[in-house]
């Protein structure tokens, strides 16, 4: 029976990347989320499970160390927020324009520049739009809970392995840094030469063995006619992920009229002012996008058709909401809330902002 | 039943511990729990804040602005505090150092002298727990054997020794807090 315990969020990303038999972690120390590389080091998981915990001389370093690891058909992973994910981007991209799995995680703090260490989700866009260059998608996995912290790391890595694409976890400071209870997984073992075979032998660089060609790992094509053709490849392949993969969770939407649409901490923040409403005699209910990317899309548009309005609810300026509209196509009014640059939206202000906003509009 | 509590302080006065303990202390008893402390530059040598919830259902929001009590150490948390607590809602605080004492009379105000008694006991270190007792007594949230297994869950083996002096103060705590 697995374990209950009262652990961080980050505490968690890292116990679970012991027990879902991660090969390696590369990363760099940064608020809000060293206590995931603090965590693996206490832990000393090289005794246990083999798995390799290193601190890298910087963050393209790491993400660099990912994409060798990732190459070989190994569960590597790094993590930072968001100043180091920005150094990361170009491995990102070269990494997705290789096709390798690998799993990113991302403990928001306020920007542009080194910004603040309070929470913030300033980095949607980063997150889901590719955030390097070229045309890629990572697939955007967005915890709400601790428990969320636990379980999306080993879900990360499936999706990361069953698409060949980077996964990020996109969190913020308030889920790496706050304890609630949780149940940790139960061990798996890391993957053998022979699963790593079984499961990759298509295309992990894990030694040439007589009988078969070469397999090159690169993200260079001199040819623009074959660049193209990889490209429809990819496109394919996200609209897989859309089809199959799309994540999300309504609350209170049965009876609502009003719907907030957040994700992370705003979306508990949100829970707390829909029983304000309530109580006020507002029906509102949530939709929260468990992949940012791909998007949850159709639930929005079928929520559309019966509700009067919607408030995405942000720690940012304004980004999700683009792609709330996108969906809901001006059929009804749909409005941004946000604090940002590490302030925290109160479940008032929320309230607030859906009267003047949406209800008296 | 929800209680929502911020506990406030200097760093280094053992507020997250005093969260931490409580929020345990719900598990041990079956209830959901949220812990979330202020990690900003502020708890690099000034004010620091937890907000614990402990509930019997599924928690929202981790980060609040009203409170059902507030435990409260230092003036500065008195002066961005007091006015959070919800009317009817519990003010428990440590006269050490508090030069503009609550004067709000929606709400119940207590004092416990934790400090002074920590100090007349020769341990100054167990303040803390002592405060928390008084909380304890004007809102038993949690029983005291779940503290007790709270502490010895959350303490690693080689401080398990200490536990029967936490509850002591804890106990000492109950006894001796006032209503203001």
């Amino acid at each position: 029976m697995a374990e209950i315990k009262l652990m961080k969020g980050n505490e968690v990303i890292a116990e679970a990347a012991i027990r879902c038999g991660c090969d390696g972690y590369f990363g760099y120390p940064i608020t809000p989320q060293s206590e995931i590389m603090e965590t693996l080091m206490l832990r000393e998981p090289w005794k246990e499970t083999g798995m390799v915990v290193l601190q890298a001389e910087s963050e393209i370093a790491a993400i660099n160390m990912v994409y060798g690891a990732a190459s070989c058909g190994k569960k590597a992973m790094t993590s930072s927020s968001s100043p180091g994910i920005s150094l990361k981007q170009e491995g990102l991209t070269y990494l997705a324009g290789a096709e390798l799995p690998c799993l990113v995680v991302d403990v928001v703090r306020g920007g542009p520049g080194l910004g603040t260490i309070q929470p913030a989700q300033s980095d949607y866009f980063q997150a889901t739009k590719g955030g390097g260059h070229g045309d890629y998608h990572l697939l955007v996995l967005a915890p709400a809970s601790v428990q969320e912290m636990n379980d999306f790391v080993a879900l990360g890595f499936d999706l990361a392995f069953k698409y060949r694409n980077p996964v990020m976890i996109l969190a913020d400071g308030v889920i790496g840094q706050m304890m609630e209870k949780v149940q940790l997984s139960d061990y798996v073992p890391r993957w053998s030469d022979a699963d790593i075979e079984r499961l990759s032998g298509e295309w992990a660089l894990n030694g040439k063995k007589s009988g078969r060609e070469r397999h090159i790992s690169t993200s260079l094509e001199l040819d623009s006619y074959k660049q193209e053709v990889f490209n429809h490849k990819l496109q394919a392949k996200y609209r897989r992920m859309e089809e199959h993969d799309t994540r999300h969770e309504e609350l209170y939407c049965d009876d609502a009229d009003y719907i907030f649409v957040a994700y992370g901490s705003s979306a508990r923040i949100c829970q707390k002012s829909i029983q304000l409403c309530r109580e006020q005699g507002i029906k509102v209910g949530l939709l929260r996008p468990i992949t940012l990317y791909p998007f949850p899309r159709l639930p929005l548009q079928a929520l559309a058709k019966r509700v009067k309005g919607f408030l995405t609810v942000e720690m940012s300026a304004g980004q999700m909401v683009e792609d709330v509209r996108l969906a809901v196509n001006g059929t009804v009014p749909v409005e941004h809330f946000g604090r940002y640059g590490g302030v925290i939206p109160t479940p008032d202000e929320i309230v607030d902002a859906l009267k003047t906003q949406i209800i008296r509009a | 039943m929800t209680e929502e509590i911020i506990i406030a302080g200097f760093g280094g006065q053992g507020v997250l511990s005093m969260g931490k303990i409580l929020a345990y202390s719900g598990i041990m008893q079956d209830q959901e729990v949220a812990w979330m402390p202020s990690y900003g530059p502020e708890m690099r040598g000034g004010t620091a804040n937890v907000t614990v919830i402990l509930s019997d259902e599924r928690i929202s929001s981790p980060v609040l602005t009203r409170y059902d009590t507030a435990i409260i150490l230092n003036q500065q948390s008195m002066d961005k505090f007091e006015a959070a607590v919800k009317r009817g809602g519990t003010l428990v605080y440590d006269p050490n150092g508090i030069v503009r004492v609550p004067s709000r009379d929606d709400i119940n105000i207590y004092r416990i002298e934790g400090t002074r008694l920590a100090a007349e006991a020769g341990n100054p270190k167990i303040f803390n727990m002592i405060v928390l007792g008084g909380f304890l007594k004007v809102k038993p949230i949690v029983l005291l054997e779940n503290v007790e297994k709270g502490l010895a869950k959350s303490l690693p083996q080689r401080h398990h020794h200490l536990i029967p002096m936490n509850i002591e103060a804890i106990q000492t705590g109950m006894n001796h807090v006032e209503k203001a």
